[in-house]
């Protein structure tokens, strides 16, 4: 009998600590990869964004500060980029098309930022923005100013792009909602443009 | 009078090996791929653990298993513990968190390879079969998880690379398999340790 508890505690406790920490370690067995994670984490806690120093496609100064009180739609591209960019240019789009006229601009705006600053300067980020018929005006395509800033900023959206050996990139796409607050709320799939616009007509 | 002069440079090998791979040049290098990350760098820390259960008198090797809690105590905390770093978002983590990576590379060895060793040596014939065969199919699990996924699982690899790997535990899997089982035709236990059938004490 002691012999047994002897035997049956230690196991028992491993068992239990080992099921709490995988339970700590997936967000109750819900967030298996990095992708997921980041995604629930903004849901349950929005998240503060740098206040980064931006340039348009046509060299105009911003940052993300610039949009509070209004929402703002975050797309990540590169501009060369002709696969996955491709399907959120058509996304971003769709966004676009989807949400009240008189809203754009004044309640919400997109905005297309490219984490391939070298490359990318205002003429392909005007170029992008043709291709995928943005006004340039609520719909911007942008450039972190300073290459330095670059990892700050995406770090803090969780977006993490690395290089494909073809000299392109390969990055986890996803549209991104920012609040009024100025604070990262939501990341949906770029294949679920429905649910964002729905979550955004809520909060018009 | 031999033997503990000989365990000693076992153990400086072992030390300088750990150490090398602690080494960042080391580190970034094999964790640039998913396939040298998942299949080089975290069996060779197991494998690190292992070795040093190995360099253990008997009576410590004992005395640790029973601080444990028994074999099976110790299987469990391995099983648990190699789990955690089987989550996607773990080797994520470890490539971009320091301190994910630190946990890396002291639970592999303490809480996967040591255990596991620990575990193994007082198994008999049929404890050992038991974790030969749920390696191998929890790596065919995986290798066809990786293959079949219709997205990619890391955020820190590439795509193609998580096809690979995925192939490679499939194909590693079937080399263990083989392997184990010409062992067991062979009719000599998996290991180079006598493996009693049942286990007595």
């Amino acid at each position: 009998m002691k012999a047994t508890r002897r035997r049956f505690l230690p196991l028992l406790s491993i068992a239990l600590l080992g099921t709490a920490t995988l339970w700590w370690g997936s967000d109750g067995f819900t967030a298996f990869t990095a992708e997921a994670a980041r995604r629930q984490s903004v849901l349950a806690e929005p998240r503060p964004l740098p206040m980064v120093g931006l340039e348009d496609q046509d060299g105009r100064r911003f940052t993300l500060g610039d949009y509070a009180g209004r929402l703002l739609a975050i797309e990540f591209i590169y501009t060369q980029c002709n696969s996955i960019c491709y399907s959120l240019g058509t996304t971003f789009r769709q966004l676009h098309d989807s949400v009240p006229t008189a809203a754009l601009g004044r309640d919400l705006a997109l905005l297309s930022i490219s984490f391939d600053p070298q490359h990318d300067g205002p003429e392909q980020l005007r170029e992008y923005g043709q291709r995928f018929g943005a006004d340039g005006a609520n719909w911007r395509i942008a450039r972190p100013l300073a290459a330095a800033e670059l990892p700050a900023l995406l770090a803090a959206f969780g977006v993490v792009a690395i290089p494909d050996r073809l000299g392109g990139f390969e990055h986890n796409a996803a549209i991104h909602l920012v609040g009024r607050d100025n604070r990262l709320r939501q990341i949906s799939d770029i294949d679920a443009a429905a649910p964002f616009v729905a979550a955004i007509r809520e909060q018009l | 009078m031999k033997q503990p002069r000989r365990s000693g440079r076992h153990a400086l090998g072992a030390g300088a090996a750990y150490l090398l791979l602690t080494l960042p040049p080391v580190r970034h290098w094999l964790e640039a791929s998913m396939a040298s990350h998942m299949l080089v760098q975290m069996p060779l820390l197991v494998a690190l653990g292992m070795v040093a259960v190995r360099l253990l008198p008997a009576g410590r090797r004992r005395r640790l298993r029973n601080g444990f809690g028994g074999p099976l105590a110790c299987l469990t905390a391995a099983t648990f513990a190699s789990a955690y770093w089987m989550l996607p978002r773990a080797l994520d983590a470890a490539i971009g968190e320091p301190l994910a990576e630190f946990a890396k590379f002291v639970s592999l060895p303490l809480l996967v390879g040591l255990p596991l060793a620990l575990a193994w040596e007082s198994f008999g014939l049929i404890g050992r079969g038991f974790v030969w065969t749920n390696l191998i199919s929890m790596q065919v699990f995986l290798g066809w998880l990786y293959v079949a996924a219709p997205l990619r699982v890391c955020n820190n690899y590439l795509v193609d690379d998580q096809l690979r790997v995925g192939w490679l535990l499939i194909t590693l899997a079937g080399l263990l398999f083989a392997g184990w089982l010409g062992a067991l035709f062979r009719g000599a236990p998996a290991s180079r340790t006598e493996a009693p059938m049942y286990k007595t004490a």
